[in-house]
């Protein structure tokens, strides 16, 4: 691992464990958030048109809505798209995107693998 | 050609090729990129992508991602209006067929040589191959903890039969050094952030695989012009490795006496850790491998997962087995979570690399809640894991058994 690479996962080690105790402050708070923008698709909450903003200038929000990760793998991801895809120093943006991001598309549990769900039910003819 | 990796890894037969670890590093940003005004109106969701079916399922709509729902893949040649699309960047805005061109040059290339459209289609023999084109994510939702990227299911995947030209007749053409190992693409699509300096992916396959007879450079999908989005006119076509390998939009070739060392051939794209790891890890670069070709898969593409069918209705069901670069010998079924599995009937692929037919029937004495699942058995002697097998960062490789619900009143 070059000297690069180790310097990014010490300040990702730090970023989370400055974390822990907003995330488990602001976790509360999913259940009575549900409110989707009808556009974009993303949870209207804090900073949600930050996130519209700053995310959607490059890609759709689907890349957003269809992924989750936790805060550490939501700045990864940040971080990627930083060296490879051309995104921008995000400034003091970035805690508040950081806080939309996995508050809102956090990790979900899966397992190895999970039940079948929303199945539409229809009858076969024979 | 004799196509079997005789190496026995760990990540099943497939084979890698590790590289150096050399991380690009990001080049300077388009400069109204920096400016708040360049923010446009986006993300603004659209209905389906034109030209594709209604019932396939939008990804992402820029760039745009699109994989089909099984069923909607039941045909034994996959039309085009319902193969899945994977765009790293954006699609080409002008394009002129009269004036395309394809270079082959690089390094290793004896000579460069630049052909118009019209002499690719006059001056070598056309071929025509049924060939799967897998994303190498395809499965990527399934993954625990989640990957990053597009979560596709189990759709991106398809087998339209592809005309054109055989790549290395094309190659042979510019004349390959005694030192080539390895070709790369270029095509006309551009980057998402703008920048004319950056290429959205720029990818390859070692020069065995592309000396293939399968690997073409192909103008045409079941008998018709490439659509647009599937890399209108010109694309590369290699059956049963990561779709990433087949360019579109494509517009030179170049011969390379290295590992091809393009847009997403380095860091994590398409890459799996050489070594399994545990779920979660982080793997540094140096340690992920190429992916090359995909493992053996299935899916039942009849019925549609939700049927209701009557206690001792026979139902038959069917799908499409495909190996990489194997081929399939068996497929089987099992209705009690793999306690028993039973045969089904197998047809041969219509040529190397094309994906193959099963099908079977079975009554269902016992009404409830059913699932159908489908293994497939490639000729080496690997079969689909009934779990999702080895998590990799960015979650590549799902090949675990397709499944469907049943209800039996």
């Amino acid at each position: 691992m070059n000297l690069g690479l180790k310097m990014l996962f010490g300040v990702l080690i730090l970023a989370v464990s400055c974390q822990t105790r907003e995330q488990l402050n602001t976790s509360i708070v999913i259940e009575s958030k549900t409110a989707v923008d009808s556009v974009t698709g993303l949870v209207i909450d804090k900073n949600f048109e930050l996130v519209r903003g700053q995310c959607t200038a490059c890609h759709s929000a689907k890349l957003v809505t269809q992924n989750s990760a936790s805060r550490e793998g939501w700045e990864q991801m940040i971080r990627w798209m930083q060296r490879d895809q051309g995104l921008w120093d995000l400034g003091e943006n970035e805690v508040l995107i950081l806080d939309y991001l996995s508050l809102h598309y956090g990790p979900k549990k899966k397992g190895r693998r999970t039940p079948l769900t929303t199945i539409d039910w229809y009858y076969l003819q024979e | 050609m004799n196509r079997s990796f005789k190496k026995k890894s760990y990540w099943s037969r497939r084979k890698f090729i590790q590289t150096s670890s050399a991380v690009t590093i990001s080049s300077l940003l388009a400069p109204t990129l920096l400016t708040g005004y360049h923010l446009r109106a986006s993300g603004i969701s659209q209905p389906g992508l034109p030209g594709k079916h209604p019932d396939m399922l939008v990804l992402n709509d820029r760039p745009w991602n699109t994989e089909a729902p099984a069923h909607l893949l039941d045909e034994e040649v996959t039309s085009m209006d319902r193969l899945f699309v994977r765009n790293n960047g954006l699609v080409p805005s002008e394009i002129d067929p009269e004036k395309w061109t394809l270079e082959i040059s690089g390094e290793s290339a004896v000579t460069t040589k630049t052909f118009t459209l019209a002499q690719l289609k006059s001056d070598f023999e056309h071929y025509t191959y049924q060939l799967v084109l897998e994303c190498g994510g395809n499965g990527r939702s399934e993954f625990d903890p989640p990957a990053k990227g597009n979560q596709w299911t189990t759709g991106a995947v398809g087998a339209p039969k592809w005309t054109g030209v055989r790549l290395k007749d094309v190659l042979q053409r510019a004349g390959l050094k005694a030192d080539a190992v390895y070709i790369g693409y270029y095509g006309k699509d551009t980057h998402l952030s703008g920048d004319p300096q950056k290429v959205p992916i720029s990818r390859g396959v070692p020069i065995k695989k592309a000396l293939e007879d399968e690997s073409l450079i192909a103008w045409a999908a079941n008998g018709k012009d490439l659509p647009l989005m599937h890399g209108y006119p010109l694309r590369l076509v290699f059956g049963g490795w990561p779709a990433s390998t087949s360019g579109k939009w494509l517009s030179r070739i170049v011969i390379r006496n290295q590992v091809h060392d393009g847009a997403k051939m380095q860091g994590q794209s398409y890459r799996v850790p050489c070594k399994p790891v545990a779920p979660g890890s982080k793997v540094a670069d140096e340690d992920m491998c190429i992916i090359e070709s995909m493992p053996v898969k299935s899916i039942i593409s009849y019925p549609r997962t939700g049927a209701i069918i009557k206690k001792n209705q026979i139902l038959e069901f069917h799908g499409h087995a495909w190996a990489g670069d194997q081929s399939v010998t068996k497929v089987d079924s099992s209705v009690d979570f793999g306690n028993t599995w039973h045969p089904l009937e197998l047809k041969l692929p219509s040529n190397p690399l094309a994906w193959q037919h099963w099908s079977g029937k079975m009554k269902f004495p016992y009404p409830g809640y059913h699932e159908l699942w489908v293994r497939a058995t490639d000729n080496l002697g690997d079969h689909q894991p009934m779990v999702v097998p080895g998590w990799n960062p960015r979650g590549y490789l799902n090949n675990a058994c397709h499944r469907i619900a049943i209800r039996v009143e």
